[in-house]
């Protein structure tokens, strides 16, 4: 008997049935609250006072009118794609390929920038190159769903790969065609009719995003759609026997998610960078897929999520300026928050059970 | 008398949300006895079993063992007792091998074949279980693998089985070798709990016959003092009538015509050779077969949803034309306006959508229905509210996800709902498989009102008797092929038995 109850794990899990939403919360501001003493330890250890840290954090990202929009120009590409993703991971269909679409419709969106600039007026050029940059993105999102639909390739795979050949593209692009100065490597910049309007200091991109929250959201949840696409999430046998084409909607759903992807690559090129290079994405349609999961695909959470990594990284970049403490500890910072509140997640799914005490072990096994 | 007890619990509740599952009951398990846990779907059997598991833990009461107070906080504790429970959906690891899998998780044992096959051996041998320790679970049928299951448990040691609806899946047969080694089991002192719906199957194998209803405990009797009739209306609290009304539709008439029908799977294997029957409107044709014998095969490829190789399928609409459905695909097949319904036996990963509620549930026969891009949610809520009414399902509302349901409330939400889409043709899987005996009477009559209707109804059936009394005719299959249609009137079940092993039955049979 002895022997075997040193066999029982110190600690180990067992799935929850199902928990209080208070509770639920609870954990979550919890978590936030851990990792905001966490990340003090980085910034401890390198000699820097933490409150100093997330005080400049909070002030380098909200502090001014300037900083705030800074920040906010940050979090509409974030915001954006989260969107994009949402519909394919509801369907449990894994595109990581949301940074190629996006590089795919800036792509796109540059060429009528860089070639019909004075050909037509500033509001057709826009229009023409949102249309050309969704459709590009849409593409590049199809691709990967039409090879899972008819040979069941791995989605996650195809996807993941995707990225590299467009960025690869661009690199291209940059050294080659549509090379500025010769040699210098870089895409010129636009001209003025091809740069998106300003609305309240910030590039009207704000407005197509919060557009596209409130589409979102009614897509996922009040259309016929939104409803096929659950089903499929679920399981695909069902949506078979319910007389969906499963191949069907998958490829619909991925060029819809490759055309958001897309127009958020026309507001990144358009609206920030006014140019084109090879790190158009940034990571954002990575970065993203951690907006799109700890808001658990609801559209109007993804706007607080997107906003709160916003403030971070800009913040962040601050503290770098400031404190002069590298970039890494920063990085370092961002990655004990995010690590906290997606595995605040997991303890509100999983319940940890702890050895029990000896007395309670002897009962246990008469 | 007291040393018999091998565990009680006492004053046990359990609270799911508002849910009461187990209402402070008090239950005596003995050693060297087989008991029956009976009662409706819902009435918190398995939540019961659960909490001896180590799934579960009480919200109040305790559990005692020898008289000693027990706390059993998980799967592992609950080993460490001697309990081991069979669930319902098996927890093997496909790929590994028998005897992998029942060593699987233990810590202190040398991991060496030899030993452990010998330990396999000496158990199957002590009860007389039939079981190759090296053959791989995708390789066993569902009785195989409920035998590694059990040998898992008892290899742990475990003096107390609980087993889940454990001959649902089971053929007659191998029901019978399951209860010979269950008496095997008992005369070897262990204490057995069995939860079945069967009442012939608590009649032949129990002791003692507990009864809950809707969370509470009823009582106990011993089943050499009670009937099948005493129990049912323990079980509901009031009488109840068991038998099947076989009222004859007059004026049938052909509705669906299979001719030669063949199905081969993605590995080459034929699975149904050349199928021909025809189904009438205002009967009820029953389908017999051992597990495996084509029966899924042959309602999904009706339903467009596997290939068909080889045949012919033609509806027959009311004005007597014949409608091709060879190649359609069930939407195709919907929009010809060919009303069919199937109940399929897979129900949470093919008849049902098990994160969500009763509603979308309804949605999913209704989803296309409208012009628009939106989806009308007013009449599946509607629809949802009305099976709930009639069918009497269990569950907080109509968003309650029905994957959380107890078995045969998911199985009502589905076949409420394939009704109340007013079909020409009804198919259905197994339908009562895990459903309590009311439940079960209840979908019997479902189906003989809809035959009454002048709907065809297909019924894939697993119980002889009850093929025998409800159906009008019976269709019975041996390996993809039809074996022979006879009139269930005047058929006998050994008749049919021989059927379904041999092509042609007892023709054939003298033949030879
Ligand atoms: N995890 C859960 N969350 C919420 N409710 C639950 C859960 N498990 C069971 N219930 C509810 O508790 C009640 C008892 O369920 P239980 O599964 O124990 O019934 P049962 O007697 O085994 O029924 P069946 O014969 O259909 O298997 C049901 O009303 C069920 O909906
Ligand atoms: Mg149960």
């Amino acid at each position: 008997m002895s022997s075997e109850t040193v066999n029982i794990p110190f600690v180990r899990l067992a799935k929850r049935e199902s928990m209080d939403p208070r509770k639920v919360w609870a954990i979550r501001i919890g978590s936030i609250v851990i990792a905001i003493l966490l990340g003090m330890l980085p910034m401890f250890i390198t000699g820097n006072n933490p409150f100093k840290a997330y005080q400049i954090i909070i002030s380098g990202a909200l502090g001014k009118p300037i900083y705030i929009k800074q920040t906010i120009k940050i979090a509409i590409p974030l915001l954006g794609c989260a969107l994009a993703i949402a519909p394919c991971f509801k369907m449990r269909f894994w595109n990581i390929g949301a940074e190629g679409q996006i590089t795919a419709g800036a792509i796109a969106a540059s060429y009528f920038a860089l070639n019909w600039y004075d050909k037509v007026p500033s509001f057709v050029l826009l229009a023409i190159m949102f249309i050309a940059a969704t459709i590009a993105g849409g593409i590049w999102g199809l691709i990967p769903a039409f090879f899972k639909a008819k040979w069941n390739t791995n989605e996650t795979l195809f996807t993941l790969m995707m990225n590299y050949i467009i960025i690869g593209i661009v690199s291209w692009l940059q050294g080659g065609p549509w090379e500025g100065r010769k040699g210098s490597q870089i895409i010129p910049m636009f001209n003025d009719s091809a740069r998106l309007p300003v609305v309240f200091g910030i590039h009207c991109g704000w407005i197509i995003v919060l557009v596209l929250v409130i589409l979102m959201h009614i897509y996922m949840n009040y259309t016929k759609h939104g409803y096929e696409i659950a089903v499929i999430g679920d399981s695909e046998n069902t949506a078979r026997y319910a007389g969906m084409n499963v191949g069907r909607i998958m490829m619909r759903t991925m060029f819809l998610s490759g055309g958001i992807c897309g127009i958020i690559g026309f507001i990144v090129v358009t609206g920030a960078n006014h140019t084109l290079y090879n790190g158009v994405a940034n990571g954002v349609g990575f970065t993203s897929i951690t907006v799109a999961w700890l808001s658990q695909l609801n559209a109007f959470a993804m706007i607080l999520i997107s906003i709160m990594l916003a403030i971070l990284t800009k913040g962040s970049n601050t503290l770098q300026t400031k404190l002069k403490v590298p970039a890494s500890i920063s990085d370092i910072v961002i990655g004990i928050l995010l690590f906290c509140m997606l595995s605040c997640e997991f303890f509100i799914n999983y319940k940890l059970i702890f050895r029990p005490r000896k007395t309670e072990i002897k009962e246990a096994s008469v | 008398m007291n040393s018999n007890i091998a565990i009680e619990m006492r004053g046990i509740t359990k609270r799911f949300g508002k849910v009461v599952a187990n209402d402070s009951i008090d239950l005596i398990i003995k050693k060297g006895e087989i008991l029956s846990l009976l009662g409706e779907n819902g009435s918190g059997k398995t939540t019961l079993m659960n909490m001896l598991a180590g799934i579960y833990q009480p919200d109040e009461g305790q559990i005692f063992a020898e008289g000693e107070p027990l706390t059993i906080r998980s799967p592992k504790d609950a080993y460490e007792c001697g309990i081991g429970m069979i669930h319902q959906h098996y927890k093997l690891v496909d790929v590994f091998t028998a005897a992998q899998n029942i060593v699987l998780g233990l810590k202190d044992e040398k991991l060496d074949l030899k030993t452990i096959n010998s330990k396999v051996k000496e158990i199957c041998d002590r009860y007389s279980f039939i079981i190759d320790p090296s053959m791989k679970i995708y390789d066993m049928s569902v009785s195989q693998k409920q035998t590694v299951e059990i040998v898992k448990v008892l290899y742990r040691g475990a003096d107390i089985l609980i087993l889940d609806e454990p001959t649902a899946v089971l053929t007659p047969q191998e029901t019978e070798k399951l209860f010979t080694v269950l008496r095997n089991m008992r005369a070897d002192g262990k204490a057995i709990v069995i939860i079945t719906h069967k009442l012939n199957e608590v009649m032949a194998i129990s002791d003692e016959v507990a009864v809950l209803r809707k969370g509470k405990y009823i009582g106990t009797v011993k089943t050499c003092e009670t009937s099948p009739q005493a129990l049912t209306d323990m079980m509901v609290g009031h009488a109840v009538t068991l038998n099947i009304d076989r009222p004859k539709y007059d004026s049938q008439f052909p509705r669906l015509k299979v001719e030669g029908l063949t199905c081969v799977d993605d590995e080459g294997i034929t699975k149904l050779d050349g199928v021909t029957f025809t189904a009438k409107g205002g009967e009820i044709l029953g389908v017999a077969g051992i597990a495996g014998s084509g029966q899924k095969e042959l309602l999904e490829s009706i339903t467009g949803l596997y290939p068909i190789k080889q045949g012919t399928v033609d509806f027959v609409t009311d004005e007597g034309k014949e409608k091709n459905l060879v190649g359609l695909t069930p939407m195709q097949i919907r929009k010809t306006g060919v009303g069919m319904a199937f109940v399929p036996e897979d129900r949470l990963g093919m008849g049902l959508v098990g994160s969500m509620g009763m509603t979308g549930n309804m949605m999913l026969r209704s989803w296309k229905k409208g012009k628009g891009v939106f989806l009308n949610r007013k009449s599946p809520e509607e629809l949802a509210k009305k099976v709930w009414d009639e069918l009497e399902v269990v569950t907080p509302s109509t968003s309650f996800p029905v994957r959380r349901l107890s078995g045969g409330n998911v199985q009502k939400v589905l076949v409420g709902r394939e009704i109340a889409s007013l079909p020409k043709i009804l198919m259905t899987a197994y339908p009562v498989r895990g459903l309590d005996i009311n439940t079960s009477y209840a979908i019997y009559n479902l189906l003989t009102e809809q035959k009454m209707n002048g709907v065809s109804v297909i019924f894939v059936g697993e119980d002889l008797d009850v093929l025998l009394e409800l159906c009008d005719r019976i269709l019975v299959l041996c390996g993809g092929k039809v074996s022979g249609i006879v009139d269930a009137r005047t058929a006998t079940k050994e008749e049919i038995g021989f059927m379904m092993t041999t092509v042609g039955g007892k023709e054939a049979a003298d033949v030879q």
